[in-house]
């Protein structure tokens, strides 16, 4: 519909919208996240949704308790590979349409413990993730703002179409690979249907040296 | 709490034991005693229930991995060259085995003393990494004897539930230990340095045998 006309309408007293706006603004406006933390993200989790910070203002004031009836998953705090299954396992379990947000360094690459034998370097590596927040940990406001993205995200789906979201075709997965737990490591250590590790340029032999000592 | 007197007092009581003083040479000198395994248990009774020792808390237990190692020594030798006897000089190499090693550290809440450290050591790294459990002896060692064995593979014999700890239960090896090899993460961080930079080029050089191009790297 023409904007124009449509404002001229609403100045009318005539209402007019169409089925994508009334759908993505009730997604929008009531993400229930999942009632679930892992480390030390999960207390500035659980201080957005308190009265000082009040996620409830962007209707998400609701955390299920199961994930059956969750829309988003805040992965807050580190990872470690004995949960990854579990985690998977989780978001598995929630209905579409349903959306990540990486909370935190650990969650996004295995923050300080990365270089640990323990610990998963970034939940991207087995779940989509919709946003991600850097932050060790990122306070209540990084959160929203977050909150924020992902809303404005949803805004922005069209219903049909090639960039229709995943829910509404047909031949993209909502489940994905529960890692298993192996002699040495997980099996398998990535999905590599979503993550490849990225090539990154590391200094030559020589020009560090030169410029360490 | 002299360690010396204590080591006369346990050798006196325990028969046939042998402990060995290690002195610590820090300002700390927080000194500790070996024991031999076979007499451990014997002997970590007495500690806890002699009246004057009463041991009854073992705060704290430590791992400690000592991989073998090989030690080249140049000794000058007597020896008959060409029928004339001189000094030649000659490298030996010993083997020293290695061995796993628990450290507990011991107070006395009774007594308000402590702590008292002692060491048991296994006889190698392979076959023989059984230790007894001071488990029954003092409950509060039961999670963490679980955890050394879930990190250095040491064999707590009489632990009533020798289980993992932090690792699954299908892991198969010992994190902790010197020669462990962690799994072949991808390390891509562009500001790498030391052993992660020597690691990340490993990997590279295994995963892309040719470098990718300036205009490639994201």
């Amino acid at each position: 519909m023409d904007e124009k006309l449509k404002t001229e309408l609403s100045k009318q007293g005539i209402f007019t919208t169409s089925l994508q706006e009334l759908y993505n603004w009730g997604r929008t406006s009531s993400i229930w996240p999942l009632n679930f933390g892992l480390a030390c993200c999960a207390i500035e989790m659980i201080a957005t949704t308190m009265a000082r910070y009040d996620l409830a203002r962007f209707g998400a004031e609701v955390f299920r308790p199961s994930p059956r009836q969750a829309d988003l998953m805040i992965v807050a705090g580190t990872v470690t590979k004995k949960m990854a299954p579990q985690v998977v396992r989780l978001y598995n379990q929630m209905p579409e349409p349903k959306y990540v947000i990486s909370m935190g360094a650990c969650a996004i690459s295995g923050g300080p413990f990365k270089q640990g034998y323990n610990v998963l370097k970034g939940i991207d590596r087995y779940i989509p993730v919709d946003i991600y927040i850097p932050g060790c940990p990122p306070r209540p406001e990084a959160l929203i703002d977050a909150f924020m993205e992902l809303q404005k995200k949803i805004d922005a789906q069209q219903l049909t179409g090639e960039n229709r979201p995943r829910h509404l075709n047909a031949d993209e997965p909502s489940e994905f690979i529960v890692p298993q737990f192996g002699e040495h490591d997980l099996e398998p250590t990535r999905n590599s249907s979503i993550w490849e590790p990225p090539l990154v340029q590391i200094a030559q032999t020589g020009s560090d040296e030169s410029g360490s000592h | 709490m002299n360690l010396e007197a204590i080591k006369s007092e346990i050798e006196a009581n325990v028969p046939g034991c042998r402990l060995e003083l290690i002195a610590n040479p820090s300002p700390s000198g927080q000194h500790s005693l070996l024991l031999d395994a076979e007499h451990a248990s014997a002997v970590a009774l007495y500690l806890r229930d002699t009246p004057n020792l009463r041991f009854d808390f073992c705060s704290n237990i430590t791992g400690i991995d000592w991989p073998g190692k090989e030690v080249s020594q140049k000794i000058k030798v007597r020896k008959l060259v060409d029928g004339v006897e001189q000094e030649v000089e000659e490298t030996r190499i010993t083997t020293i085995p290695g061995s796993l090693e628990v450290v507990y550290h011991l107070y006395s809440v009774e007594k308000k003393h402590g702590p008292i450290v002692l060491r048991m050591r296994t006889k190698d790294r392979d076959a023989g990494v059984h230790l007894p459990s001071f488990t029954p002896i003092w409950r509060s060692a039961e999670l963490q004897e679980r955890e050394i064995f879930d990190l250095f593979g040491v064999l707590f014999d009489g632990h009533p539930d020798l289980r993992r700890l932090l690792m699954w239960d299908e892991f198969q090896d010992y994190p902790m230990r010197r020669d462990y090899v962690d799994p072949d993460d991808y390390e891509y961080e562009p500001t790498a340095h030391d052993a992660v930079l020597q690691r990340a080029r490993q990997h590279l050089s295994q995963a892309n045998p040719v470098q990718p191009s300036e205009g490639e790297a994201r």
